[in-house]
């Protein structure tokens, strides 16, 4: 079976951000971009089911500007075995990013789509659901191990819930979406970095697929959250204890 | 109106995310409120049920029964079905993993885009919802065609208080819905809740943190004495959990639970950006640490620089003196 794995380019988790003084977005110029965290966890998942056998082949796909290619050599290099990246410098939103894997899943015929749960830069948790739903496929969010059936019929997923984990037995083809504790990502050897520079990269645009990516929501202005300011540091557990009772009043 | 769908977590009565989700309908969005409680048959649903349809504004309830757990596929189809036929402007849930498993796929099935995580409702169409880890605020209007399917932060509106004075009516799921629930996708297997006698963690008063600083799930235990004296609950930081100390649902930040207590302790945690974003909404926060440099205390209301193996024995032997006896 093939395993589409969707990888997104973002601002490095690491990296601080600034809003822009306008109030008009974050500002991406200067700042170390790298592959969303999740996305990282959703491509080894992907290779790590080629490496049992499970999969034949890993698409890997970006949607973004030129730069978002990098991020497609860098899955690449992880080990998926060609990427799909869909060209434009327009605002991407969930229900367009959807939309468009929707009609990559129709030319490719995956039997698992793998999403990271949310990107770390607009946090949205929503793209994964939506593909699920657009194609009346099974979902499998949040998902802390992955038991693909020797049969391929099915998938076991276990869920990361609010309170415990959550076993979910979904018909394939399904979408499932990545959390923290699935795996850990390899890092790409130097070896695989020069492999992947051969690899194939396809480019489409929203037209070619077919989707309008005007978004449904405005965003109207970004600002900084109030900063919290910083309190006292107090010299005893005694003054802590005094300061709790006496003037925050919490005990 | 609004339709607000609500999580039966068992106990009966509303939970975080249930009354976050009936306090932005109450307040904030447009009436009647029709509301839908997903139950697991025999967990006091019904009870459920009563406690929302005795809130103001509300002027239905319809129960979804289901054998074991909540799926999204059925839920969703069932909820589509409930849309078509009552034409809310608004659709809301809680943005807890139940919320934001259901939600998108719902707003899918409708053609419009969700609006996740809100924080605050500007108006009707616009809201506040925080990006970035919580490093930034933005205020999005949604401009599509459609309800508006809402998931709303336990934290941001479950402080509210709930207007009771009404007396809606209860009823079952109709013959349509109920084939709904019956859809082949996927199938529920099982659970393996975490066990705690204390408070949960996004709806405790008092929430006892630690990081990597603790150094074991041993040592964790220290934390649960201290918190089982203040009647709290115990959380962790994203890096406590990776180094194996304590399972995922303790952790609080961007990526697990935000939380927003009356007094949040963290301890051997330095503060990175991912997990002030899960806390910094707490109204006081006491920071315990080695290093007098760590990000935390730029944040904290109270810091304590010292070593947490000799801090937290006295801190716990002057509660007792307190009055705050030791479980």
């Amino acid at each position: 079976m093939r395993v589409l794995v969707g990888v997104k380019r973002v601002i490095d988790y690491a990296a601080k951000i600034r809003v822009k003084p306008d109030g008009s977005g974050v500002d991406k110029a200067n700042v170390k971009m790298s592959m969303n965290p999740f996305c990282e966890i959703a491509v080894e998942e992907a290779v790590s089911l080629k490496e049992k056998g499970l999969a034949k082949e890993v698409v890997a796909v970006s949607m973004g500007p030129q730069a978002s290619q990098d991020t497609i050599r860098t899955a690449l290099a992880m080990g998926a075995d060609r990427g799909i990246h869909v060209v434009t410098d327009k605002e991407l939103q969930p229900l367009a990013v959807a939309n468009m894997f929707k009609s990559l899943v129709e030319k490719e015929d995956p039997k698992i789509v793998l999403l990271g749960k949310q990107a770390i830069d607009d946090d949205c948790n929503q793209t994964g659901q939506i593909l699920a739903a657009k194609l009346n496929w099974s979902q499998g969010t949040f998902a802390s191990s992955v038991v693909v059936g020797d049969d391929q019929e099915k998938v076991v997923v276990t869920r990361e819930v609010d309170d415990g984990l959550e076993t979910v037995s979904l018909k394939l083809p399904a979408v499932i979406t990545t959390d923290l504790r699935l795996n850990e990502p390899r890092y790409a050897t130097l070896p695989n970095i020069m492999k992947a520079k051969k690899k194939k990269i396809d480019k489409v645009t929203p037209e070619d697929l077919g989707v309008d990516v005007t978004p449904q929501i405005e965003v109207l202005h970004v600002k900084e959250p109030e900063a919290r300011s910083g309190g006292v540091v107090v010299e005893s557990v005694d003054e802590l204890v005094d300061k709790l009772k006496n003037e925050a009043g919490v005990l | 109106g609004t339709l607000c769908v609500v999580e039966g977590s068992g106990a009966g009565e509303l939970d975080a995310a249930a009354k976050a989700t009936m306090v932005c309908a109450q307040k904030h969005l447009p009436k009647p409120i029709w509301a839908v409680v997903a139950s697991r048959s025999g967990a006091g649903g019904e009870d459920l049920a009563k406690s929302v349809a005795g809130l103001e504004g509300v002027e239905k309830v319809v129960v979804a029964e289901t054998e074991g757990g909540f799926l999204a596929e059925p839920l969703s189809a069932v909820l589509h079905s409930l849309v078509g036929k009552q034409d809310p402007s608004h659709v809301v849930t809680g943005s807890s993993t139940f919320g934001k498993n259901l939600a998108p796929r719902l707003a899918a099935l409708l053609d419009c885009a969700p609006v996740t995580d809100v924080t605050e409702v500007v108006d009707e169409k616009t809201f506040v919802r925080p990006i970035y880890a919580g490093n930034a605020l933005s205020t999005v209007k949604f401009v599509g065609s459609g309800p508006v399917v809402m998931t709303v932060r336990a934290t941001a509106f479950g402080s509210e208080k709930l207007e009771s004075s009404g007396e809606a009516e209860i009823e079952q799921l109709g013959e349509e819905e109920k084939a709904l629930m019956g859809s082949n996708l996927s199938e529920w297997v099982g659970e393996e809740k975490t066990e705690s006698e204390r408070p949960l963690l996004d709806a405790a008063r008092v929430v006892i943190s630690g990081g990597r600083a603790l150094k074991s799930e041993e040592n964790f235990k220290m934390l649960e004495e201290l918190a089982d004296q203040l009647g709290g609950a115990v959380g962790a930081s994203r890096a406590a959990v990776d180094a194996g100390m304590c399972p995922n649902d303790m952790q609080v930040g961007q990526t697990g639970k935000v939380v927003a207590p009356e007094l949040y302790v963290a301890i051997g945690i330095s503060g990175a950006v991912q997990h002030l974003a899960g806390m910094k909404d707490s109204k006081t926060i006491v920071a315990i640490n080695k290093d007098a440099e760590a990000p935390i205390f730029k944040i904290a209301d109270y810091g304590l620089v010292g070593d947490l193996f000799t801090v937290l024995p006295e801190l716990s032997a002057k509660l007792e003196a307190l009055g705050y006896e030791k479980k």
